[in-house]
């Protein structure tokens, strides 16, 4: 043979060092062009292919809710309708009420979940030693988690509203929405603590701290990004829950806005439901509902923004 | 006790659950020396170390008998305080690791947990100890930055610096310059001689020539015992045992 044999002038069907192309069965593959590797390759694809769909059926389930409710609700919203109470059996006006009454909720719930969950998670995260107690504690987070926001709101209704006197109120409906959110923050916090690299509870032990010094003065600053996320998730999370405020703080309607604690509230999540089932003028305010829900949906976005942007930009700091 | 040893082992064992990881260790440590243990992986060095400041108190499950004694005091005695014992005992770890705060907040750290509050002496003690660790003129324009901003080497002269501020009477070194480059090696090699003047220091090393050059005793174990001790130019020129010779020689470890 004159010319060298090169990659491209091998005879065809041979591997790389020239010997037969392999049957399915026999010795490893040798060559780098053989079928099997264009099987995978193709195996590959489809995976890559299928994944991709899955992403984007997921991104487009997003923007199509958003853009159904956008195009037939977006004539409702106007400044009389962001700041002005409801009038003539709700068909006009606006809901300003309910914007007010989500927000006191929301307030009032993070208000209590906050340190209740910050501090049952530092106690599960530092403090508590492996055994049956922990166990159970964590099981009953977990369950606390699985409850059907409905089954919280016949508790918020026995307990809060009947049983401790609190009546229909905002107090009753943000204890309500701060037991539905403490499995959110517990768990969100538990692993903002857990990534902090223990190398810094021993650097401060070994100076001579005190456990809580410790978490107080490191751990807790240091993990406060990963807190703060969580408990921003938690409100959005509690704004848009209808079931839980139904029985214990909304109201189908209240002349004026609130003025204390132990007020009844009208609620965006709510005032959807009334005006869509329960309203003497269904058709009339349907562009009213949607409305609404629009600026529901609008409050509850912009606070996940508001978390995921926050936590990009202290990844970025790090 | 003979008032040149500052810190020793007596009859030490240790336990992690049920495996016995120190068997009777007995050591002196004394006054203004550099003493290092060497040995090859999984001999107990570190864990000895830990010993010394009740650091593996925070390991569950795990066991100490006989008795450890900082100036004549067993520190395992039920009445001891652990964190007034960590003031007295300070510790430096392997990897650097700076609190995230400024250069400044974390030489302070160790003296505002013990509640120093006057600002000036905290601004000269910081001042103080940073000379200390030789890391004075590099960082004095910028003690507010991040410590994360600074080079390993830097960061473990931080550390450094971090637990002289307390003004221990022992430091203990676990491998503190195994993750730094030969330069930053050297600058705290230099630090240790420097250091002993004025401190106890008890340093692990898994380099044989590091002990070598920074120390003045030297001890060696294999598998959770002492094998042997003694100066460290006689345990590097003229060991006693052939295990010892073996492992200076590099026949194993």
């Amino acid at each position: 043979m004159n010319e060298t044999e090169t990659v491209e002038n091998r005879p065809k069907g041979e591997g790389l060092l020239g010997r037969e192309e392999m049957g399915h069965g026999t010795r490893a593959p040798r060559g780098m062009h053989g079928s099997l590797s264009r099987g995978r390759k193709a195996t590959q694809a489809t995976m890559f292919t299928m994944f991709r769909i899955a992403a984007v059926i997921n991104g487009s389930a997003l923007i199509f809710v958003v853009y159904f409710l956008f195009s037939r609700g977006w004539r409702a919203i106007n400044w009389t309708f962001l700041t002005q109470a409801p009038v003539d059996s709700m068909t006009k006006g606006g809901i300003l009420p309910c914007i007010v009454g989500t927000l006191c909720l929301s307030l009032g719930a993070i208000i209590v979940a906050l340190p209740i969950g910050v501090a049952s998670a530092i106690y599960l995260n530092e403090y508590a030693r492996a055994g049956k107690v922990v166990r159970i504690i964590r099981l009953g987070i977990n369950n606390l988690a699985g409850v059907p926001s409905v089954v919280f709101g016949l508790f918020g209704l026995a307990f809060f509203v009947v049983y401790l006197k609190m009546g229909v109120s905002i107090l009753a409906g943000s204890l309500t929405l701060a037991a539905m959110s403490l499995p959110i923050i517990i768990g969100s916090t538990e692993e903002a603590l857990r990534a902090v690299p223990d190398t810094y509870r021993e650097a401060s032990l070994g100076l001579g701290a005190t456990k809580w010094q410790t978490i107080y003065r490191v751990v807790l600053p240091a993990a406060l990004p990963g807190v703060l996320t969580g408990a921003i998730l938690g409100i959005s999370r509690a704004a848009g829950e209808t079931a839980p405020i139904m029985f214990t703080a909304a109201v189908y309607y209240t002349p004026s806005l609130p003025s204390s604690m132990f007020d009844e509230i009208m609620a965006l999540p709510y005032h959807i439901y009334v005006l869509a089932t329960a309203g003497t003028e269904i058709e009339a305010t349907r562009h009213l509902q949607y409305g609404t829900a629009l600026v529901l949906i609008a409050l509850v976005l912009g606070l996940n923004l508001i978390a995921i942007l926050y936590r990009a930009k202290l990844r970025r700091k790090q | 006790m003979d008032n040149k040893i500052k810190m020793k082992a007596d009859n030490l064992n240790f336990y992690y659950g049920d495996f016995h990881a120190l068997h009777e260790i007995s050591l002196d440590f004394k006054k203004n020396e550099v003493t290092a243990l060497i040995g090859p992986s999984g001999c107990g060095k570190s864990t000895l170390l830990r010993c010394l400041n009740r650091m593996n108190d925070l390991i569950p499950y795990s066991r100490v008998e006989g008795s450890v004694l900082l100036e004549g005091e067993d520190i395992y005695d039920p009445n001891v305080d652990v964190v007034t014992l960590r003031r007295h005992v300070g510790m430096v770890f392997q990897k650097p690791n700076p609190f995230p705060k400024s250069i400044f907040e974390n030489v302070a750290y160790g003296m505002r947990v013990n509640g120093v509050r006057d600002k000036s002496y905290l601004v000269n003690q910081v001042e103080k100890s940073l000379k200390q660790a030789a890391l004075w003129e590099e960082v004095k324009d910028r003690l507010d930055e991040s410590a994360l901003g600074l080079s390993g080497g830097q960061q473990q002269r931080l550390c450094i610096a971090r637990a002289l501020a307390v003004e221990p009477e022992v430091v203990l070194m676990d491998e503190p310059a195994s993750a730094l480059d030969p330069i930053a090696t050297q600058k705290i090699e230099e630090l240790i001689h420097q250091l002993k003047e004025l401190y106890t220091i008890i340093i692990v090393t898994h380099n044989m020539q590091q002990a070598a050059r920074v120390s003045d005793v030297t001890a060696f174990f294999y598998i959770g015992k002492l094998i042997e001790v003694d100066q460290t130019e006689t345990i590097f020129t003229k060991p006693k045992l052939q295990q010892t010779s073996d492992y200076i020689t590099g026949r194993f470890g």
